[in-house]
């Protein structure tokens, strides 16, 4: 056992863990913050992303002690400070980017990361983006169509799906 | 505290040290390994495919991170991402560049590492294809070892026991492109062609082809030194019976991508 201390999503947060334990794991099991979702645990899916340092990163292929001293943010810090959706979210929500929820985490983040490096993104950009984020229900469609709409691009000439 | 879902790796210990010195002392343990971006060596584990009795990571080692050139050289640390080679190797080695930016994807880039690429070594991996076709220099802290004597076959390297890749040194050509063509369920390189145009002559080295890993296409180079545009490799194939087949490709489907693809690092020499 090791103590392992970070900040997430702007908190200070420490615990014991093990050599092996996920930063996935550490976050969902000793932090409770069961929203960052692991669906592959093999490095497939993207459900698993949070950002540490500001980087996106699958939470199921790093160990919580590589992120000792990071700053770490996950989907329960995403909301505004009043509790309401951000715009990435409320984007989501609009443009029905999602329909079990189960991806959606992974996928606000990696939206969120591509938003702080692009901020008016193509749609060959956003769906490049994507690559490591699979979602088993949407098609993609009106996630690509969310994200363009959260970086205040118009997408009314993209036909619903 | 118990992480009933970590029960799939055996535990290990893990030490994080910030010179290399430190990391080689670290590793002169038994069943002591490296941890580059976990990108590989982390799924590894979870299958229970190895068991180290300690992992050190080298992601804490300023020395061995970042791309810095000069003299027609580039030598890229062997801690350094592929999201960090993708920027800061784009006006300097534009191919290699676009190579790391293609691996994976974001998540993957942003953690793992070019040294830990090269250590493995996997048959359809991208690096192995710009370090061979590039006649790079793998730079660790016991000797400098050059791509043709490095890669040994299928996961197999001349690294020995506890010797770590601090860095890469890449002579920058007159023109390359890497030409991927994408597995994309696993997102490595179903074929990769890696085409560089020297001065002292042209290199091809291709991925996820034969069943020995990345190799040098000769007869290619030869044609390519006389003529480099795609035409001057009409007529020429590589040898269908030693390329790999799986159930993405058959050994004659892969043999005809190296030729397709080959074709298409020429014309997007740049
Ligand atoms: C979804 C997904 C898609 C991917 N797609 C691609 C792709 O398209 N192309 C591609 O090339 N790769 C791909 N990869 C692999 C990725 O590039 C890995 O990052 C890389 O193969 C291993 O690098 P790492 O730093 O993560 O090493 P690790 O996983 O940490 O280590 C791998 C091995 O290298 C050793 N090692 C690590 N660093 C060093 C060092 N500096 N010196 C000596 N030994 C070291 C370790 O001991 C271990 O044996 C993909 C991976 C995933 C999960
Ligand atoms: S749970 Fe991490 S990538 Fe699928
Ligand atoms: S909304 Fe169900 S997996 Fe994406």
């Amino acid at each position: 056992m090791a103590k392992v201390s970070m900040t997430v999503n702007g908190k200070a947060a420490s615990g014991d863990v093990e050599g092996r334990t996920l930063l996935s794991a550490f976050l969902r099991e000793e932090l409770g913050l069961t929203g960052t979702h692991v669906g592959c645990d093999t490095s497939q899916c993207g459900a698993c992303v949070v950002h540490v340092d500001g980087q996106a990163v699958k939470a199921c292929t790093m160990l919580a002690l590589e992120a000792e001293g990071s700053e770490v943010a996950t989907i329960e810090g995403q909301a505004n400070a009043d509790g309401s959706l951000n715009t990435i979210q409320q984007a989501f929500q609009d443009h029905h980017g999602l329909q079990c929820g189960f991806c959606t985490p992974g996928m606000v983040m990696s939206a969120a990361a591509l938003l702080k490096d692009n901020p008016k993104p193509s749609e060959g950009e956003i769906r490049d983006y994507l690559e490591g984020n699979l979602c088993r229900c949407t098609g993609y469609h009106n996630i690509v169509k969310a994200i363009m709409a959260a970086s205040g691009q118009d997408v009314s000439s993209i036909a619903a799906e | 505290m118990l992480f009933g879902k970590d029960d799939k790796m055996y535990e290990f210990e893990f030490e994080k040290p910030s010179t290399v010195a430190e990391a080689v002392a670290a590793l002169a343990d038994e069943d002591a390994q490296a941890l580059g971006g976990g990108q590989t060596l982390i799924p590894t584990l979870k299958q229970r495919l190895a068991m180290p009795s300690k992992l050190v990571s080298l992601t804490g080692i300023d020395g061995m991170k970042g791309v810095s050139g000069g003299d027609g050289m580039l030598s890229i640390g062997g801690a350094t991402t592929h999201a960090e080679v993708a920027e800061a190797a784009a006006d300097a080695y534009p191919a290699l560049a676009a190579l790391a930016g293609q691996i994976g994807d974001p998540a993957v880039r942003n953690r793992g590492t070019i040294g830990g690429s090269l250590a493995n070594n996997d048959p359809a991996a991208c690096y192995p294809a710009a370090a061979l076709g590039s006649g790079a220099t793998i730079m660790t802290n016991r000797r400098e070892i050059t791509a043709d004597d490095y890669f040994r076959g299928l996961f197999e390297t001349a690294l020995e026991d506890g010797e770590i890749i601090t860095a890469v040194r890449f002579p920058v050509p007159q023109k390359a492109s890497y030409q991927k063509f994408l597995q994309p369920a696993s997102r490595f390189a179903l074929v990769g062609v890696f085409a560089a145009k020297y001065a002292a002559g042209v290199r091809v080295a291709v991925t996820g082809a034969s069943e020995e890993g990345v190799f040098r296409w000769n007869e290619a180079e030869a044609a390519l030194d006389a003529d480099f545009t795609p035409e001057a490799l009409d007529g020429l194939s590589v040898d269908a019976g030693s390329m790999m087949a799986d159930l993405h490709g058959s050994k004659a489907y892969r043999a005809h991508l190296v030729g397709v693809m080959a074709k298409r690092a020429v014309a997007a020499a740049a």
